[in-house]
């Protein structure tokens, strides 16, 4: 059954009382300044408004009601308590320019998780202004770019980026006003150093690297990039999309990385929210701090103090508006203090191996791993070439009939150079129970394809709608609705 | 197996030339190419009068999950485009040789279409691409 | 272990499914000499109760009794139902919605603020948001560069009094693109941007002129005047909109003859909390021209294969995940949480109440102008129109006063000193709807005794 739109639920007239002041306000503004359209805001009450938007939270797949082994994503159990205590109202009612007298509170926060987050990734300084992972990659390229212009080295014009990058690193890149160099990745999953020799150069400004891949490898040759490029004279990023797999057991600052941006929506659990908010908090080592985002968190005589670009002069700037993603932070935070040391060793762990015990037994059940000679870290990569050309069991065949069967859907068609493939992320808070269950219905889907190769491409058949015309939908957009 | 006419040059890209009487040479993508992208929701045209040079990337065809790049499979200006294909890019999916065309370009040189791949080697191309 | 479900059992028959002896193993291809033993300097766990009683403590000590201040953001009334419904699991821990026939919830929330966004802001479409305010300017500015195809120039005109912090992430976003950014200055007896100082420009390539309404001092700028001077010189108006404003002005796409292109702004007046500044959302709409140079994601309605109606992100070519370097941005999030809150504040508030609370905020304010007239030496500085703010010239030190007022719980407003040197002592006031008439007189009170102690000497 579908929703109404809430457009389609308003009649002329009704209000929701409670949340409207009285008429009468006197608006002493010349009459040209003024509105004559009225905007097209549903006219429903609240009750309407609260069923509504119930029904539509009921139409969709979250962590709270079903497993997401989405590659690359780390959708791990987000926990209530960090949601309850970031919402405390003297944080939500802090206003972002209350001067640090009575901020004291909040900064320590912030300075706390400034730490932390230098600890767990070998880095000096951290700002946590970025908004999300892409803007994380945009600061921290930014970085690179305003490091050459201050020693005056003007020709390093290009960023090295694998093939298997996600597609924000070479947006980043362009947008910083570089030229991307693709790398390609060699047959075993790790990238081609000798491309990776030839290519480096006078030119290279850096290289924009996760460790491990978005294969869900590790490279293990990561000392001899880090050679290759700061021989260079490059500088090396690193996306912490995958940092998952390696908390506790390998800082990015030991493996020679000058410059990380972490995904804290990934691996330190605040929610995805649908799409948002992220956030993308970004470190450096000692080289790269002068040019650190502002505003950060320092501390001063008397107290906890921000770092304006005042007392930062060559900071490449200000990235937004205030000081980033706060209520995000403070997710961050409390989900950091309640793991403790301990507890942040365990989370790559059993993010490993539950990640190595879904690889085996997919590949026991018939699956092909892209890469059956190579250790998962956090994630691995299945491809359904053989099974497509076989049975018609593509990657979006498989995706839709696991949404039938109450599991989201692995990252599908990413990475790009393996075809038709899966990109599974189990992450640690999931049980053996759940993990099996979800073995089981893989199987199932496969041995169902093997039978009646049609009833896949029919799925998704129990969601609120089956596939959607996208072809219509791209061909003539219908973004708004228009009574 | 997709089509590929006799008449026509091809790109190792997938574009498709054709010369025409007035000197003028059409221009547009491969049967294969409109197979592999599905299909098409839009198609960016290049500007009219535009120099390009062999290479260059003068057009972009877009489905919905992927967008590829057109080149100049010459050096040469853009005399025409195929303003048909801004309401009905699907055209490129049902006659990609005909109403499917993209755009009409003078070429610098005219002998430069000789150095293209004819309907046999083009052929030989896809063949290699399924090893 | 937090977050953990693991029993001993669990991991001893997972390792032997793997076939390694224990979890180690599995980190085997992680050079030898780059392994941690343990991660220093991370203090050891708290429970929940113990982090929550932190967490309360930190809360409680930031807590201000009454708020004046604004400059970018503004504290309204939220109703209960916007966030006891936004933080429903379903919405709070659901991903992207990529898998459309999974996430048909989110994609209609946004399909509805795409459809109230656009109305809002007078244009025809409007994108699923941005991280904020500030960032969907800069955005806004690139896309105007790329849709501009008769202007080379790539010189973008920016008021003097858009919020300061707006102009400097358009200067870090938009520096590495060659985009020229050229200051207009403001009147300094009205505050409103300088409409002289634009035919400065006449017969210049220009870009884009950027357009706040109001500005950063709450004045209301002359936006037919200065929407109709970039139509007559090829540029693009872009504009920076208060979204409660927007329940009483005419918005962009109405704006002198021919509407501005590109509209955008912060998001937060509309249900989503002060909290330190995020997370919020930006918004940026467009006319319906523009739409495919329109960064960030999109979703539109369509049909299944059963003809039922539908919802699905859709123009994502444009996208990095697709474009990767060629994309036309390479943003990838959007703030999903805050455009759902905003959703349902706008269905809660409607167009009528919509109009009252801005109204109700413009007379606060007001009043609160007002009344300050009766501390010796306070003046309004500009004698133009405002919507919701207002800069007060005072007799003795802003930064002073403003310490004073904390002293009492109040956070009295933005002292302007440091942002626009040339205003003296000035601080920018802000009274939304939430302030009441008993809260302004003590507003009032306050501010006179704090300026006559600093006159009176320590």
């Amino acid at each position: 059954m579908s929703e109404p739109l809430v457009f389609e639920l308003g009649r002329s007239g009704r209000l929701a009382g409670a949340q409207v002041p009285e008429a009468g306000a006197a608006v002493d503004l010349p009459p040209e300044m003024l509105r004559d359209s009225r905007p097209q805001l549903p006219e429903v009450s609240e009750l309407d408004a609260v069923r509504h938007y119930t029904r539509l939270s009921q139409r969709n797949f979250s962590i709270d009601t079903q497993f997401y082994p989405l590659g690359s994503c780390t959708m791990k159990y987000n926990p209530r308590g960090c949601n309850t205590y970031a919402m405390l109202p003297g944080f939500l009612q802090r206003h972002p320019l209350a001067p640090e007298d009575v901020s004291q509170g909040f900064l320590a926060c912030m300075y706390e998780l400034q730490r932390m987050l230098c600890r767990v990734t070998g880095m000096t300084a951290f700002s946590l202004t970025p908004m999300a992972g892409a803007q994380g990659e945009l600061s921290g390229v930014a970085m690179i770019r305003a490091y050459h212009l201050d020693r005056g080295d003007t020709e390093r014009t290009e960023i090295l980026v694998p093939d298997a990058a996600h597609g924000t690193n070479p947006a980043t890149a362009v947008k910083c006003g570089f030229a991307v160099r693709e790398l390609p990745t060699a047959a075993d999953g790790d990238l081609d150093i000798d491309a990776l020799r030839r290519l480096a150069g006078p030119r290279t400004a850096g290289i924009m690297l996760t460790n491990p891949s978005t294969l869900g490898l590790f490279e293990r040759r990561i000392q001899e990039v880090r050679d290759i490029i700061h021989g260079a004279g490059g500088l090396l990023y690193y996306d912490g999309a995958n940092l998952n797999a390696i908390l506790g057991k390998v800082l990015p600052g030991d493996m020679g990385f000058d410059v990380i941006h972490i995904n804290l929506h990934k691996t330190f659990s605040t929610p995805h929210g649908g799409g948002g908010p992220g956030s993308g908090a970004v470190g450096v080592g000692e080289r790269l701090e002068p040019f650190l985002p502002t505003p950060f968190v320092g501390i001063g005589a008397d107290g906890y103090r921000w770092v304006d670009a005042a007392d930062h002069p060559k900071s490449i700037g200000r990235l937004s508006a205030f000081m980033g993603n706060a209520g995000v932070l403070l997710r961050a935070y409390i989900y950091m203090r309640m793991l403790g040391r301990r507890g942040m060793e365990r989370v790559a762990d059993y993010a490993v191996l539950n990640a190595n015990y879904v690889m085996a037994r997919l590949a026991a059940a018939g699956f092909d791993l892209a890469y059956p000679e190579r250790r998962a870290c956090h994630e691995f990569v299945v491809t359904l070439k053989r099974q497509a050309r076989e049975h018609g069991l593509t990657a979006i065949n498989l995706a839709k009939a696991l949404l039938d069967r109450g599991f989201h859907a692995p990252t599908t068609y990413f990475p790009l150079l393996v075809p038709e493939c899966l990109l599974i992320e189990p992450t640690e808070t999931e049980s053996k129970e759940t993990l099996d269950r979800f073995v089981d219905a893989m199987a199932d889907i496969l041995a169902e394809a093997q039978v009646d190769p049609e009833r896949c491409k029919q799925a998704p058949v129990t969601m609120p709608v089956r596939r959607l015309d996208e072809v219509r939908a791209a061909r003539k957009p219908d973004l708004r609705y228009r009574p | 197996m997709s089509d590929i006419p006799e008449n026509l040059k091809y790109t190792r890209d997938h574009e498709w030339i054709a010369e025409t009487d007035d000197g003028t040479a059409v221009v547009g993508i491969t049967d294969h190419a409109q197979e592999a992208l599905g299909d098409l929701v839009f198609v960016e045209l290049p500007e009219m009068h535009r120099d390009v040079e062999t290479g260059d990337v003068c057009a972009v065809v877009e489905s919905v999950k992927a967008a590829s790049d057109v080149y100049s499979p010459v050096a040469g200006n853009i005399a025409e485009v195929n303003l048909a294909l801004d309401e009905s890019p699907e055209l490129v999916n049902a006659d990609p040789y005909g109403e499917g065309w993209l755009f009409r370009m003078t070429p610098a040189s005219p002998a430069d279409l000789e150095e293209l791949l004819d309907a046999q080697a083009y052929e030989r191309v896809l063949a290699e691409m399924d090893d | 272990m937090p977050f953990i479900p693991h029993t001993g059992a669990d991991t001893d028959a997972m390792l032997k499914t793997i076939g390694v002896a224990g979890i180690d193993e599995l980190f085997e291809e992680i050079p030898g000499d780059l392994r941690l033993e343990s991660l220093e300097g991370i203090p050891d766990a708290m429970t929940e109760s113990e982090v929550g009683r932190l967490m309360r403590r930190r809360a409680a000590r930031d807590e201000m009794a009454l708020n004046f201040l604004g400059a970018g953001a503004y504290e309204h009334h939220i109703p209960a139902a916007v966030w006891e419904l936004t933080t429903r699991g379903e919405f709070y821990s659901a991903y992207t919605p990529y898998q459309a026939e999974a996430s048909q919830g989110t994609l209609q929330v946004i399909y509805e603020y795409q459809t109230m966004m656009a109305s809002l802001t007078g244009l025809d479409v409007s994108n699923a948001s941005h991280y904020d305010g500030a960032s969907a300017l800069a955005e806004a500015v690139l896309m105007a560069v790329r849709c501009n195809r008769r202007s080379t120039s790539r010189r973008v005109l920016v008021p003097r009094a858009l919020h300061p912090h707006y102009r400097a992430v358009l200067e870090t976003i938009t520096s590495t693109q060659g985009v020229d950014l050229v200051d207009l200055p403001y009147d300094p007896a009205g505050g409103h941007t300088d409409t002289g100082a634009l035919d400065d420009h006449a017969g210049e390539d220009v870009t884009a002129v950027v357009i706040p309404q109001p500005n950063v001092f709450g004045v209301l700028e002359p936006v037919d005047t200065m929407t109709d001077w970039a139509a007559d010189n090829g540029a693009l108006a872009v504009g920076v909109v208060n979204p409660m404003a927007l329940g009483l002005l005419k918005p962009p796409g109405e704006w002198g003859r021919e509407g501005a292109a590109i509209a955008c702004g912060e998001g937060q007046p509309l249900g989503v909390p002060l909290s330190s500044g995020g997370p919020y959302f930006g918004f940026l709409t467009c006319r319906q021209a523009l739409v495919r140079q329109l960064p960030g994601r999109l979703v539109g309605r369509t049909v299944d294969v059963d003809g039922k109606p539908g919802f699905t992100l859709t123009l994502q070519a444009r996208e990095q995940h697709i474009r990767r370097s060629r994309a036309t941005s390479n943003i990838c999030t959007n703030q999903g949480l805050m455009v759902t809150a905003a959703t349902i504040y706008m269905s809660l508030v409607g167009p009528v109440g919509l109009r009252r609370v801005a109204a109700l905020c413009h007379a606060r304010t007001a009043a609160l102008a007002a009344g300050t007239q009766s501390i010796g030496g306070v003046s309004v500085a500009f004698a133009s129109p405002h919507f919701h703010e207002v800069v007060l010239r005072l007799p003795v030190s802003g930064n002073e006063v403003l310490e004073r007022l904390r002293a009492q719980g109040i956070l009295g407003g933005a002292d302007l000193g440091r942002w626009y040197p040339e205003l003296g002592d000035a601080v920018l006031v802000c009274a939304t709807e939430t302030r009441t008439g008993q809260d302004i007189h003590r507003y009032v009170e306050a501010l006179g005794s704090a300026i006559g102690g600093i006159g009176d000497g320590p």
